[in-house]
């Protein structure tokens, strides 16, 4: 009856003040600081053909940095997934001295402006650098190549998986690792079948936000990368060239390229954690 | 009771790889920066610190860094109150696009902000009739450092007061409470420590954006060259103990970030124990 009367009235009654305030600068900001600029894109490639659009975002040097930057980003996301695993992993399982310190240094990518670990990194794998020098003698040329890139890109982006992996791997119960080995499963095989299970949609989240950043990661890249047309220029310094040589137009339309792959892969990273926390609600519900 | 990977042998061997790689990686680069700064002594370091330009540019990204937080700060709260407490039609969307600025490239962001607000853009062009001139000036570099930064609050507040639930500032509207005193008194010491952490991380990134604000600032010396693009400048003229001398100053900002998040998290989950 007290539901019915409720529903009967005119709206359910909010109890909390503020709707209008919170909603009113919420939106003004969302309209003025994240679409209204995007209007300014949309103006400037609106001025376009469908020719020329097409033409200046097929332009050979600017599909090699395509190329150069998914690659690199495919690789670093790659290591990212495995050495993030292994570092959620020893966090969560194991003790030992010096995890806390080792705990807070994951974040150290996301605390370090990009520009300062650019030159850190380009002066690291330099041929007279602490690392360069090691690495040179053996073959391995790492700065001023897709090498370096990739590695830029995997210091950045590392924390996304190591954070998304961490708190999934806290959650899991202690009897999911007992009924496996108590069931005569060997390490590798428990881990394989049990546990890997478990953490895998975790592990895809972490993943692809660190391709995403990578796709998109520029200071950190362009002091190690040597940037040479055709082969280590990425994409997001495609952007800053034409827009030094005023090519407003170009700039556009290669960001448009680069915000619309971006968006659409943050989209379907949401779609895909909304559908895993759906099916571990409805596990456990 | 055993769980998978205890064997001594093979918790010793991944313990020593994720040691190894986290030194190798993340560690060395770290003790490089500061390495770098000091190599030609203390003395050097200080004169590239005190040095007229450096000083400018220090000022500067404090001068915005100090305009950002207190923005980023009401959107942040308001947007978090606004989609944790009340239930309407496109709450989802509005905390989808909250993440728009984190899918965003940095080179993106300040370009679609150069096309609105420069010379040729629609809005740029009107101010321009004004004689205002937004890009090329630290009021474009502001808008694109809040830009960047504007999630961070918000990504901090939502999930943890969507935990907390609003019961306790139902009971105190209930009561009779005025809803800023309620915010005040009752929210407020809920969020605090999260509060500070989004401030942190908002600071951090608006201290150290480089990508956005290139593309806006002009980079003039002394003018409008923030902290990350004078260290820039300063490595592509090859005075590279210049560029680490401001290189470190943003570590050293980094490694307080990171003490700051590992310290509310101590005190997080001792609270939870005595709890």
């Amino acid at each position: 009856m007290i539901t019915l009367a409720t529903r009967a009235g005119s709206a359910p009654k909010r109890v909390l003040p503020g709707f209008g305030l919170s909603l009113g600068i919420s939106l003004m900001f969302i309209s003025l600081v994240l679409l209204l600029p995007l209007t300014g894109l949309f103006g400037q490639l609106a001025g376009l053909s469908l020719a020329e659009y097409w033409a200046i975002i097929t332009e050979g040097r600017v599909v090699a940095s395509y190329t150069v930057t998914i690659g690199a980003a495919a690789v670093a996301a790659l290591v990212n997934g495995a050495f993030g695993l292994l570092l959620a992993w020893v966090l969560v399982r194991y003790e030992f001295p010096g995890k806390r310190l080792l705990d807070a240094l994951m974040d150290l990518p996301f605390a370090l402006p990009t520009a300062v670990a650019g030159i850190t990194l380009a002066t690291l794998y330099s041929s007279n650098g602490w690392m360069g020098r090691l690495l040179e003698p053996l073959g391995f040329q790492v700065a001023y190549t897709w090498v370096g890139i990739a590695l830029a890109m995997a210091f950045t982006s590392i924390p996304f998986v190591v954070r998304t992996v961490q708190p999934v791997l806290e959650d899991l119960p202690h009897e999911v690792d007992e009924a496996a080995l108590t069931l005569g499963a060997s390490d590798g095989t428990a881990f394989r079948r049990v546990i890997l299970p478990h953490l895998w949609p975790a592990l895809v989240t972490g993943t692809g936000l660190a391709f995403v950043r990578s796709l998109g990661e520029f200071g950190a890249i362009i002091f190690i990368a040597g940037n040479m047309p055709y082969e280590t220029e990425i994409t997001a310094l495609m952007i800053f060239v034409k827009l030094q040589e005023y090519d407003y137009a170009g700039a556009s339309a290669i960001a448009s390229v680069v915000l619309f792959v971006s968006l659409a892969l943050l989209l379907v990273i949401n779609i895909w954690q909304g559908r895993f926390i759906k099916r571990l609600h409805g596990g456990a519900g | 009771m055993q769980r998978i990977g205890d064997a001594p042998r093979v918790r010793r061997l991944l313990v020593f790889l994720a040691l190894a790689f986290s030194a190798l990686f993340l560690l060395l680069p770290l003790v490089a920066i500061f390495a770098q700064a000091f190599t030609q002594g203390v003395g050097v370091f200080w004169a590239n610190v005190s040095n007229e330009y450096t000083v400018a540019a220090i000022g500067l990204t404090l001068f915005i860094a100090l305009l950002t937080i207190p923005v980023c700060l009401v959107f942040g709260v308001a947007l978090a109150w606004l989609v944790t407490r009340f239930n309407f039609p496109g709450r989802r969307i509005l905390q989808t696009l909250i993440d728009i600025p984190f899918a965003v490239s940095p080179v993106v962001a300040g370009l679609i902000y150069l096309l609105l607000y420069g010379r040729t853009g629609w809005l740029g062009s009107w101010l321009d009739g004004y004689d205002i001139q937004l890009m090329f000036a630290w009021p474009g570099i502001l808008m694109v450092t809040i830009f960047v930064t504007c999630p961070f609050v918000a990504r901090e507040l939502i999930p943890l007061m969507q935990a907390q639930g609003s019961r306790e500032e139902e009971a105190a509207v209930t009561l009779g409470a005025p809803g800023w005193t309620v915010f005040r008194r009752v929210t407020l010491p809920n969020i605090r420590w999260a509060l500070l952490y989004g401030v942190i991380l908002t600071n951090a990134r608006a201290v150290g954006e480089f990508g956005a604000v290139s593309v806006v600032s002009g980079a003039i010396r002394g003018q409008t060259n923030t902290l990350p693009l004078h260290l820039e400048q300063l490595y592509q003229d090859y005075n590279t103990v210049g560029a680490f001398a401001s290189a470190s100053l943003l570590a050293f900002i980094a490694l307080l970030t990171l003490v700051a998040k590992a310290s509310l998290e101590w005190r997080a989950a001792r609270r939870e124990v005595h709890a």
